[in-house]
């Protein structure tokens, strides 16, 4: 079969001595950049793009690689011990991620998060293998009009990472929604709601409100009570996950990996939905919901597995088609253009050493993050035991830097604190964050998809319903709805009959 | 007074020190754009050389936003010392007052122009499965289509955005304008034919080009690409006017010492002659500027050409769809 032999070859091209210490290389400054809140994988590619100039393509992009998908790994030990995500991906990885932490299980999120991720990665490079080429032709599918029912339903999605009250998890989300709106208007490039201010003329950045809002105002909250955190310092508990914890993760990682991979096909970062679809799954799945948002093992597995394998299935629609679906996949055209191969259907038939290589060293790259990372478990869980007051300042430091980075702007790290601000509020009045940066994260490309779907029609708005598949995400997003609704209607009727 | 003393004394004391030393220290150059993107990488690709004829590393610095004029803005406000320089762009330096009213530089006048860098051939692209064959047909299938042809660009104030504007100008269309976040969701949605045509560098469009997943018309530049032989120029093709290129150049800030600007331009000159370099713009299908077009007085004149070029055409666009 075509797949071994390919397959065969790329691990040839993988295994030189050359390439694995390069993979090793980036996947080791790639935990590193992931771990430090802010230092995203796009400045750290950006910074090393000269240094591999002087490396053949198929070393360089592999090390490249590297750093990506192992800021993925890295992002999830932030989100887990201090609550911050670096990435969009890794929102959701705080929910219960952080939660585990505090009950002293933070050794277990973050072994059950790179085992999940693990196996996510193994499954996304044999699907690459497999069938990148027929897959494309989904992403083909999808339309503006498909785009925009797709991230209706993500939303719809939102409701269930409340915690609290459905009501107020809405108005977070139309909350993300209308912070999108500040910005140039894509159709006339009219400033809108910048109030003059010239860093805003491209909108709000998702790093400075997701660590304002989440970090910084994490840390406002610790400050105001030091004896609970100290409590949590005291509690270090087991350091890898139990059978039983392995057991009850099985299946949330492997609907993980599938959902995951699946978006990240996606042209347009559908692998930001993939972490929140994961979670929604496993919630409704659930036998009892409520453990949700407490610490539920369930919620780091799947969440985790889904950003992994989208991470990696992003891959496809650069090398099989040459667009670039995200920011980092961006700077990897970046790369392979300096290196002289233009991505793009050709790149499997023209340089099948490169493509096939890179796709064998993601499965070599996945194996190293695992034998990095888990002995740095315990070292992470270690920094929970430095004393809060020394930790937080160094936090804070981190992050400034890692926001000042991405713009080289220090207006940025303005916007954190005021998002910080804005935060410390939201929390104190019983608002979750979470379904707001979902809201934020979607609602760019909704306008933008819903404003391309109607301009292709001429105005008419059946066309999101009379497109076959966006119609069908639209009846699913009106199914959940109603099941989401469902029980509290039920719970009206049972109350009414107790009357 | 006394602060008044205080600078013509620091004057006096750092002058002389400053010309003999610089670059005395490493020199960070501004890239308007995100990194990864074609500026960014002519950037990065000239930077290298000149930093060792310099003598001093040239540092990248990315300050995307708003079109690139708020790394622009930036940079134009920096000490006239040779410290902070940037990487202009036909969008920054020439179509920009047309489209943003409110711009704090004026392109002609603050700055010090060191010398171009490179050109990227624009490439007029339609989806696979349109009926035109040649540039003729297509320009008989625009105005024959009207408003209902559908013409994609990677938003306002994107090169595909003021060069496509001006290709309409030309033909005397005015299809139905879809507006992108970008050359590559637009791509897709042109793959899967949902849209019609664009313009775009041809660094972004070649390889779906010679995949056949899109049908490419001509090349805005006087002489065919190598990358793409068999695609005729626009003079060849029958719309001679229509000659664009997305140039990058190297500007320092107004009021620059001219030796350092010599000292720049000399360095960005031997960058152009390294064969290293020649072999990246060639696989970047970019355009190398030749003999005087290397030179600083060149890129002035470059650049209050296409001032003159993009206003009234962008304006007009602008007022037309108000």
């Amino acid at each position: 079969m075509d797949l071994f032999s390919n397959l065969a070859q790329g691990f040839g091209v993988a295994f030189t001595l050359q390439n694995v210490f390069l993979c090793f290389i980036g996947c080791m400054i790639g935990t590193l950049v992931g771990v430090l809140p802010g230092v995203g994988p796009v400045a750290t590619i950006a910074m090393l793009l000269p240094i591999t100039f002087g490396l053949d393509p198929t070393g360089a992009l592999i090390m490249l690689a590297g750093i990506y998908y192992g800021a993925q790994y890295g992002g999830s030990t932030t989100a887990i011990l201090v609550n911050i995500p670096g990435e969009a991906t890794a929102v959701v990885t705080t929910l219960d991620g952080h939660q585990m932490a505090k009950q002293g299980r933070a050794g277990v999120a973050l072994g059950i998060a790179a085992l999940g991720s693990f196996f996510a990665g193994c499954v996304a490079t044999i699907f690459i293998a497999a069938l990148g080429q027929p897959l494309t032709r989904l992403a083909q599918l999808f339309g503006p009009a498909e785009y925009f029912s797709l991230m209706v339903m993500g939303l719809v999605f939102s409701t269930v990472l409340a915690r609290g009250s459905i009501f107020k998890a809405l108005l977070m989300v139309f909350l993300g929604l209308l912070l999108d709106t500040v910005g140039t208007d894509l159709e006339t490039g009219q400033e809108r709601m910048t109030l003059g201010i010239q860093q805003l003329s491209d909108g709000v950045d998702f790093a400075p409100l997701a660590m304002g809002i989440f970090g910084f105002a994490e840390i406002i909250r610790n400050l105001e009570n030091p004896e609970a955190r100290d409590v949590v310092r005291g509690k270090i508990g087991r350091l890898l996950p139990s059978l039983s914890d392995i057991r009850q993760s099985v299946k949330p990682v492997l609907r993980g990996t599938f959902i995951g991979g699946l978006l990240g096909i996606l042209p347009g970062n559908g692998a930001v939905l993939g972490p929140f679809a994961s979670y929604t799954i496993e919630k409704k799945l659930a036998k009892d919901p409520s453990r949700f948002g407490k610490g539920a093992i369930e919620g780091v597995a799947g969440p985790e597995s889904a950003n992994n394998a989208g991470a990696q299935t992003a891959f496809i629609p650069l090398l099989t088609l040459g667009i670039p679906p995200n920011a980092v996949m961006a700077l990897m055209v970046g790369a392979m253009t300096i290196h002289g191969i233009i991505p793009g259907p050709q790149v499997m038939t023209k340089n099948p050493d490169l493509f096939w290589g890179m796709i064998a060293s993601m499965w070599i790259g996945n194996a190293m993050l695992v034998i990095i990372n888990l002995p740095l478990v315990g070292m992470w869980v270690k920094l929970l035991k430095v004393p809060y007051r020394l930790m937080f300042p160094a936090i804070l430091i981190f992050c400034c830097i890692g926001i000042y980075s991405i713009n080289n702007s220090a207006e940025d790290v303005y916007f954190t604190a005021f998002f910080a601000l804005v935060g410390y509020v939201l929390i104190k009045l019983g608002y979750e964050p979470a379904p707001m940066l979902l809201g934020f994260v979607l609602g760019k490309l909704m306008e933008e998809k819903l404003r391309q779907a109607l301009i292709l029609s001429r105005g008419n708005f059946m066309t999101f319903v009379e497109r076959p598949i966006s119609g069908v995400l639209l009846a699913v997003a009106v199914l959940m709805l109603i099941v989401a609704l469902l029980p509290s209607i039920n719970k009206k009727r049972e109350a009414a009959f107790q009357e | 007074m006394k602060k008044f003393v205080l600078a013509a004394a620091m004057a006096v004391l750092s002058g002389p020190a400053f010309a003999q030393a610089y670059p005395a220290r490493p020199i960070t150059m501004i890239v308007p754009f995100a990194a990864g993107g074609p500026t960014d990488i002519v950037a990065r690709v000239v930077a290298e050389p000149m930093s060792k004829t310099l003598g001093q590393t040239i540092v990248i610095e990315n300050v995307a936003g708003a079109g690139g004029t708020t790394g622009i803005t930036r940079a134009a406000g920096a000490p006239a010392d040779g410290y902070m320089i940037m990487m202009g762009h036909m969008g920054t330096h020439g179509a920009a007052p047309a489209l943003y009213p409110n711009l704090k530089y004026d392109p002609t006048k603050d700055f010090a122009p060191v010398g171009l860098a490179a050109g990227t051939p624009i490439v007029i692209v339609g989806q696979k499965n349109h009926p035109a064959n040649n540039l003729k047909e297509f320009i008989d299938w625009a105005k024959k289509q009207g408003d209902k042809s559908n013409h994609a660009h990677a938003g306002v104030g994107s090169v595909s955005h003021s060069t496509g504007i001006l290709l309409n100008s030309l033909m005397g269309t005015k299809p139905t304008f879809i507006p992108y976040t970008g050359t590559g969701p637009a791509l897709n949605d042109m793959m899967s034919g949902q849209v019609d045509y664009m313009t775009d560098q041809i660094v972004n469009v070649v390889s779906q080009v010679q995949a056949g997943t899109i049908k490419a018309f001509a090349i805005a530049t006087p002489a065919r690409s190598p990358a793409l032989p068999n695609l005729p120029t626009t003079k060849e093709a029958g719309l001679p006017e229509y000659e664009v290129s997305a140039w990058n150049a190297i500007f320092a800030p107004k009021g620059t010492p001219a030796d350092v600007v010599a000292k720049l331009n000399d360095a960005l000159v031997k960058s152009l002659d390294d064969a290293g370099v020649k072999k990246r713009m060639d696989d970047l299908g970019a355009v190398m500027p030749q003999g005087a077009e290397r030179s600083s007085a060149a890129l002035q004149k470059l650049v209050e050409s296409e001032v003159a070029r993009w206003t009234p055409v962008l304006k007009a666009a602008a007022a037309a769809a108000k």
